[in-house]
């Protein structure tokens, strides 16, 4: 589904370009079919949610943007998928640099059993970084960005494990950041945290979204409502196979969608 | 830290919307009776057609907060702050309805001489204007008492409406010819006489909003 920038509130999305477009997407694992002909415009620097029920292909429709679905033995993916017009399943895509690109974001916070500050310079120095006043300098915008400079500067060279379930969840935005990626994908990021985080990692998200392109998946529908500007809501079909039944702005798709079944999802009639 | 800072921002400005609509309208309402005393035609079909944008201006108010209310799940304060302003909204509407009430009827009025100098129905507009005004101040700074008081000051403009009512019925008791402007006239203050009540509703949704308790302040008489 192609965007209709018209209808996106100028406020939230200052820019109307596409960032990220699936083009008929299919993905297959071995002879099943985990998604069918998705085509759906991802504008920049916006958020945008991924809902549905369980099993409709929502995570795996968020990994086609780093490619982690490569990681799956007997993956198959055709139709386009682009970041800027690239078709990032082309031969000469180097999978490293694209990752590098699109961060990602877990369901479980999972830094790394090193420092807070080991965790954060982690990615530069993989990327070749080694002078130590710019990793601390990555380190300190990183956290910063990540809203969590403050409660961390005191202690970077502690365990990154001595950290509450939220400020770990922003520690993992921190090392994402890290990197300089343009898009952020999340896979349920607060769903391991409590209200209170979950909001913070919230405000944080739209923070970032001035700068960043967001997509996340969730299965807490309020929190897609809450947080994001395009909502994307996926479905089985009878095989199994996840489809797009409605894509628009957040503000429509909550207050009147277009397709029953989206009605019927959000309303808690089925799913 | 304070959380849910683009929620806290939309809410201000829906209070902002609601401030400028509250403007709109008592512009509309002083104006209306100016054009009475003057027999400004010019002002009162200007008043008229500025009333579309009241019921715009209300419309949107409407969208945004059925918009937040669906994504941002506002709860406690915030839920009762929403629901207020759907309130609110619709009396300062039927404010704006009221003021093109008069103007209508100072159309209708034309050129026909004054039947009497106007004293007590500019009286009540400014009452009502200064009551509207208070009341959307007094919901912004969610001051439950100063809410209160406001409810009560409406039995001045019921007075001020009852001294209009004794002294034009007098006028028509007298002399019939006088019937259809006494009338008219009637019409203008009842006008003004029902806005007076929708501030009063608008300070019933300021003691829901605070105190989170649905009761009627001041029933009128009228």
């Amino acid at each position: 589904m192609s965007l209709n920038y018209a209808l996106l509130n100028e406020r939230t999305i200052p820019k109307n370009e596409t960032k990220l477009k699936t083009e008929k997407v299919n993905l297959f694992y071995g002879a099943f079919q985990a998604l069918r002909t998705i085509s759906l415009d991802i504008p920049k620097q916006s958020i945008t949610a991924i809902i549905g029920p369980s099993g409709c292909g929502k995570s795996s429709f968020l990994r086609l943007f780093n490619r982690m679905n490569d990681l799956i033995i007997e993956a198959r993916v055709d139709g386009a998928v682009a970041i800027d017009d690239i078709n990032i399943y082309d031969r000469d895509i180097d999978v490293v640099e694209l990752r590098k690109r699109v961060g990602m974001v877990f369901q479980k916070p999972n830094p790394f059993p090193i420092s807070v500050f080991e965790n954060v310079a982690f990615g530069p120095k993989r990327h070749g970084k080694t002078n130590r006043s710019e990793l601390e300098g990555i380190v300190e915008r990183s956290l910063r960005q990540a809203a969590l400079w403050d409660e961390v500067k005191d202690k970077l060279g502690q365990s990154a494990l001595a950290l509450s379930g939220g400020q770990q969840q922003r520690l993992c935005i921190a090392r994402v950041l890290a990197v300089e990626p343009e898009v952020i994908l999340m896979d349920e990021p607060c769903s391991a945290l409590d209200p209170i985080a979950t909001l913070k990692i919230e405000d944080l998200m739209r923070s970032l979204s001035d700068d960043y392109t967001i997509v996340i998946v969730t299965h807490n529908m309020q929190q897609a409502a809450r947080v994001s500007d395009m909502a994307a809501f996926l479905m089985m079909e009878e095989d199994r196979a996840g489809t797009l039944v409605e894509y628009g702005p957040t503000s429509q798709l909550f207050t009147n969608p277009k397709d029953k079944r989206t009605e019927d999802y959000i309303t808690g009639r089925f799913g | 830290m304070e959380i849910r800072t683009t929620f806290r921002k939309r809410l201000r400005d829906i209070q902002d919307e609601l401030l400028a609509m509250g403007s709109m309208v008592e512009k509309a309402l002083s104006r209306s009776v100016e054009a009475l005393k003057n027999r400004d035609l010019k002002l009162a079909n200007q008043i008229i057609a500025d009333d579309q944008k009241i019921n715009k201006k209300r419309f949107d108010i409407e969208e945004t907060c059925i918009q937040l209310i669906a994504t941002q799940q506002p709860m406690a304060g915030d839920l009762r702050t929403l629901i207020s302003v759907l309130n609110i909204v619709s009396e300062l509407e039927r404010i704006g309805d009221h003021a093109e009430g008069i103007a209508k009827i100072v159309v209708m009025i034309g050129d026909e001489p004054p039947l009497k100098p106007l004293i007590d129905i500019p009286r009540m507009t400014e009452k009502t204007v200064d009551m509207l005004h208070r009341s959307l101040d007094a919901f912004l700074n969610c001051d439950e008492n100063t809410a209160k008081s406001i409810a009560t000051e409406d039995d001045e403009v019921d007075q001020l409406y009852n001294q209009v009512y004794r002294e034009l019925v007098s006028y028509m008791v007298e002399d019939p010819k006088t019937i259809t402007r006494a009338t008219r006239l009637l019409w203008v203050a009842h006008n003004l006489e029902r806005c007076a009540d929708r501030v009063t509703n608008i300070c019933e949704r300021i003691v829901f909003t605070v105190t989170g308790k649905m009761y009627e302040i001041n029933v009128s008489r009228y």
